[in-house]
């Protein structure tokens, strides 16, 4: 059987763990990135990803990964029957991109922004075909995690929304598709908790630790929202605020003092070693 | 339980490994588990932590952890781990000595 090719553009962490939840379901994936040695580290990242998924039976037992290709030409996507757009969450380069990405594919392929809480319609005047538009939030790691939320926008047609939840669905996840708007479902709630439990700890209630095994033990959040912080990367959280809270004005969505400070000093999370945890070379 | 000292090229040495996996188990978890303790199931590990202590075996034993090895019931206890690790450690003796 032919498998349908998938692009992705953008090799960080989510463009990454993407591809590699792709390329475990038996479906080639060629990455794309402007920087060379973003891509290497890609390469090598998703063959650890791969062991992960396997290590935990996140992968259909007996299936041959698929090929992953990195290339520094966008053009490379123009064969593609998807587009996964998972560059930097600021939406002028998220347009830009799209912008490319529309120029080189047939009118009809789905388009979709791989985004944390940036609504779709504000990036739908950047392509050609509005209705080919639609967003996910993946969760991170990607080929861990089987929910993710998939966005429509005002714009996005009912084949668009078909064919991306068939694709998730080859690819063993559970979509809930919901309306635009900032932060979505999840990042609105989840953002301003995490802000909330830096905050928590800056005021001297409570442990870093204490925060997060408290809303284990007791609310059932799997990991703590300061360990959830450290694997979305605390610069990639202060962005994120960032843009909810341009959007609505909510005060819990400020970044906190203590996020602030710990971008400052690169203390990004599990990708740099250390955030509100330490992580040896090992973890990271 | 203190393992002896070899001063030549150690054989597998059981205790020893149980006693360096259960300190950096403790380390990263900041609990001491028991040897034969389902750390997944006791909510010490989880699908993060998994990868992490298959790194920590593969570079502190020299051994490459893959295929159908590459699963999470070898690495429920700290013991599974050790004789995961003593089990690989042979293998690979033996594939050598070819």
């Amino acid at each position: 059987m032919d498998e349908p090719l998938i692009a992705i553009v953008g090799a960080g962490v989510m463009g990454t763990g993407i591809s590699t939840l792709a390329v475990g379901h038996g479906l080639p994936v060629v990455l794309v990135d402007i920087d060379e040695g973003v891509l290497d580290r890609a390469a090598a990242a998703s063959a650890n990803g791969l062991r992960h998924a396997q290590l935990t039976g996140a992968l259909p037992a007996g299936r041959t990964p698929a090929k992953l290709r990195t290339t520094l030409s966008l053009n490379d996507v123009a064969d593609a029957a998807v587009v996964i757009e998972a560059v930097t969450e600021l939406p002028d380069s998220k347009a830009e991109v799209l912008a490319e990405v529309s120029a080189l594919v047939r009118p009809g392929t789905p388009l979709v922004s791989n985004t944390s809480g940036i609504p779709i319609d504000e990036m739908a005047a950047w392509v050609k075909t509005p209705g080919d538009l639609i967003g996910t939030h993946f969760m991170n790691p990607a080929y861990l995690i089987s929910m993710v939320e998939v966005v429509r926008g005002p714009q996005t047609t009912d084949n668009t929304v078909e064919s991306v939840i068939s694709l998730l669905t080859r690819m063993g996840r559970r979509a809930v598709v919901v309306r635009d708007a900032p932060g979505f479902v999840t990042s609105r709630l989840l953002h301003p908790m995490i802000n909330d439990a830096a905050q928590v700890v800056s005021a001297g209630t409570a442990t870093v630790e204490d925060v997060d095994t408290l809303m284990q033990g007791c609310l059932g959040h799997p990991t703590g929202p300061l360990r959830t912080a450290d694997l979305i990367g605390i610069d990639n959280l202060v962005d994120a605020l960032e843009a909810l809270y341009a959007r609505t004005g909510d005060e819990r969505c400020r970044p906190s003092e203590l996020l602030l400070e710990k971008v400052r000093r690169g203390e990004l999370g599990r990708k740099s070693g250390r955030g509100f945890y330490n992580y040896s070379e090992a973890q990271a | 339980m203190t393992p002896e000292q070899q001063t030549e090229k150690a054989p597998f040495d059981m205790d020893a490994v149980v006693d360096e996996i259960t300190r950096f188990v403790a380390e990263q978890t900041r609990t001491s588990p028991e040897a034969d303790q389902d750390l997944f199931t006791t909510g010490l590990a989880n699908s993060m932590f998994a990868m992490q202590l298959v790194v920590f075996l593969e570079q502190s034993y020299s051994v490459t952890v893959a295929g159908p090895d590459l699963q999470l019931s070898n690495f429920r206890t700290v013991k599974s781990m050790a004789a995961l690790v003593g089990r690989l450690q042979a293998e690979s003796a033996a594939g050598s000595d070819v």
